[in-house]
């Protein structure tokens, strides 16, 4: 393949969906647990659904279903789960100086399936393949999109037909708990992101008599401090 | 699920999935093509490590499934979780050892 002969459309959504497609392997087991933890603490199906056709966003989706088990308030369950997905405004910054250009029906189709793995894949391709257009661009997008998503919906039924037969005795109820702290574990990359972790369990715990959410709002807002002022003086007394 | 009605939860799940699309929306189509300051980067970087440990710390100290008293099997399988999440940093692996833990604390040996 030389520079000025580019592949067809086909064989840049092929590779897309090829590359995000060992994500499946992480999207299952997330929306198995997702449907059947939603139903176990009470969702019906079409509720179930609902967040995960509108929302498509598992980390969000177990914090709306953790602090509604815990009854909180309605505004604290939005705030809350919305906090949570606030680095997907670092994921469209990201993508805009590849995809900016396209149109804006477009624009909106790439932002409804922006999830972690999609990111992941077309940001990775677009580094590899800087010579393509935004054509193939678009289709590596697509591909990666059409490869996970679809087993997101797929699985949250699942895990919601499913999560109706398992009893209670199998302590699904810390289901959610184990899931985060597996997805946190491997994020402690920097010092920074450790001491931000260990801000917002100490906020939280000392802050657990106000109302449910409220606590954790503010322990997440000084551990979002924490860790972007660690990273400054970090980077500062590096290029001394 | 109780202690909110039908409107309620649907309000919840409208605004969560408005919400998100908005914040994935925000930079491509809203924004323009001027990148982010330095310094939202910066705090945007570490939203999931900030809001996920403190929502986690008392489900695992505090179970509401044992009334709020810690509970030996819990607190060890999240040990197991967050030690095995550090060492291999596999999610999937980490939260298959931290169920078989929680298992094995339940059933066998508590």
């Amino acid at each position: 393949m030389t520079q000025d002969t580019l592949p067809p459309l086909r064989t840049s959504f092929l590779r897309g969906c090829r590359a995000s497609l060992p994500f499946v392997l992480v999207i299952l087991p997330f929306g198995l647990l997702f449907g059947a933890t939603a139903t176990e603490a009470g969702f019906n199906m079409l509720e179930v659904l609902g967040f995960s056709f509108l929302v498509i966003a598992g980390a969000s989706q177990f914090t709306a279903l953790q602090l509604m088990s815990d009854q909180a308030s309605t505004i604290m369950v939005i705030i809350t789960s919305l906090a949570v997905n606030l680095r997907m405004a670092m994921y469209s910054a990201s993508l805009a100086p590849y995809l900016g250009r396209a149109p804006r029906w477009q624009h909106a189709l790439i932002a409804y399936f922006l999830v972690d793995q999609v990111y992941a894949v077309s940001v990775a391709d677009y580094e590899t393949h800087p010579q393509e257009t935004l054509s193939h661009k678009l289709a590596v997008y697509a591909g990666a999109a059409f490869a996970v998503v679809p087993f997101w919906y797929i699985s949250t039924v699942a895990g919601a037909v499913l999560g109706r037969t398992i009893p209670p005795e199998f302590a699904l109820d810390f289901a959610i708990p184990i899931t985060f702290l597996a997805m946190i574990a491997p994020a402690l990359r920097t010092f920074a992101h450790v001491a931000a972790a260990l801000v917002s369990v100490t906020v939280s715990l000392l802050l657990a008599f106000l109302p449910v959410g409220s606590g954790l709002l503010v322990a997440a807002s000084c551990a979002m401090v924490t860790g972007a002022q660690v990273e400054k003086w970090q980077t500062r007394r590096r290029a001394r | 699920m109780t202690g909110y009605s039908t409107l309620n939860i649907w309000i919840i799940i409208l605004a969560l999935g408005v919400g998100t699309f908005f914040l994935r929306y925000s930079f491509l189509g809203l924004v323009g093509r001027r990148p982010l300051p330095e310094w939202a980067l910066r705090y945007l970087r570490y939203t999931p490590v900030a809001v996920l440990p403190g929502m986690v710390a008392p489900l695992v100290l505090w179970p509401e499934a044992t009334g709020g008293t810690p509970e030996p099997a819990r607190i060890a399988a999240a040990l197991v979780t967050i030690g095995l999440g550090l060492w291999t940093r596999n999610v999937l692996l980490s939260i298959v050892a931290g169920f078989a833990t929680l298992f094995v604390g339940l059933f066998v040996l508590f």
